[in-house]
């Protein structure tokens, strides 16, 4: 493979990384260190391929689980900002209502009557709160559940 | 109308390499591998399994430029090829430690689903795989 293959699938790597161990204390500089690169370095270049810095996909990945278990589970919200990695419940909260445009808990009161089961690769990438036109923009930025199902029919 | 699914592709940088992945660390067998010159056809299958095959398909001319086939190849290798394919197993834990041994790529160690219990790799390209233990229906 040549060299620009090589670093694409090394940030590939990392990005994996980061959708696998969200829930752990991982930061940039141990994603950069998977990739073996600087951090500086591994934030320029994942921008490049990903079009987002690393830290902001770390988040959307948090989020995103967040938002399953907002959705399918009876756990607090305390206790979810830290199954999924955040280290504070202020972060947490900022980070979400920035991402999704609602509160953890308004999210989950207006999910509450929508379980959804698919594959969870498949949930990850599609039901993660995008990143391109994000939740100031309007609610719409990530449609409820339920208008998906809607439109699946 | 239409009934059964016989062949599907997955894109490859390296047919060589492909083959020492999905044969030599899946353990899938080669189901045909013919030369036709400036392409080889190959393609893959669960052992026995006769009726689906996986085709290993080279990205490279004469099928696409040059030029498309490195903006194709720069894709997959940062992820952007979705899945790639499913495959189902009876014993995901024993599968997931021969995999891991192997050294091969693990993107998510055994999760229990609604539907089973799967596990999700890459292969050395960046095309993702997942493999699921079917529960008991």
């Amino acid at each position: 493979m040549d060299r620009l293959l090589k670093r694409n699938r090394s940030l590939l790597r990392a990005r994996d990384a980061m959708d696998r161990d969200y829930a752990a204390p991982l930061d940039v500089p141990a994603a950069a260190a998977i990739a073996g690169v600087s951090p500086a370095h591994f934030t320029r270049t994942f921008r490049e391929v990903f079009g987002e810095t690393p830290h902001r996909y770390l988040q959307r990945r948090r989020v995103e689980r967040a938002m399953h278990l907002l959705r399918a589970t009876d756990t607090s919200v305390t206790d979810i900002c830290f199954d999924v990695g955040f280290g504070s419940l202020g972060t947490f909260s900022r980070t979400f209502k920035d991402i999704v445009g609602t509160s953890p808990s308004e999210y989950r009161k207006a999910e509450a009557a929508n379980p959804v089961s698919a594959p969870t690769c498949f949930t990850m990438a599609w039901t993660r709160p995008s990143s391109f036109g994000e939740a100031s923009a309007s609610a719409d930025a990530v449609p409820s559940l339920r208008k998906r199902k809607e439109l699946q029919k | 109308m239409i009934n059964s699914i016989r062949i599907s592709n997955i894109y490859v940088f390296d047919q060589e390499e492909a083959l020492e992945f999905y044969v030599g660390k899946l353990g899938l067998e080669v189901s045909a591998d013919v030369d036709f010159g400036p392409m080889r056809w190959l393609t893959v299958r669960v052992p026995g399994d006769v009726n689906r095959e996986i085709l290993l398909e080279k990205i490279s001319p004469p099928s696409l430029s040059e030029e498309n086939a490195a903006k194709m190849r720069e894709l997959i290798a940062s992820g952007a090829s979705g899945f790639a394919a499913g495959f189902t197993t009876d014993d995901i834990h024993a599968l997931y430690k021969d995999l891991k041994a192997k050294g091969v790529d693990i993107t998510q160690e055994p999760v229990e689903q609604a539907y089973g219990t799967d596990i999700g790799l890459r292969d050395p390209f960046g095309n993702h795989v997942r493999i699921t233990q079917l529960a008991q229906q």
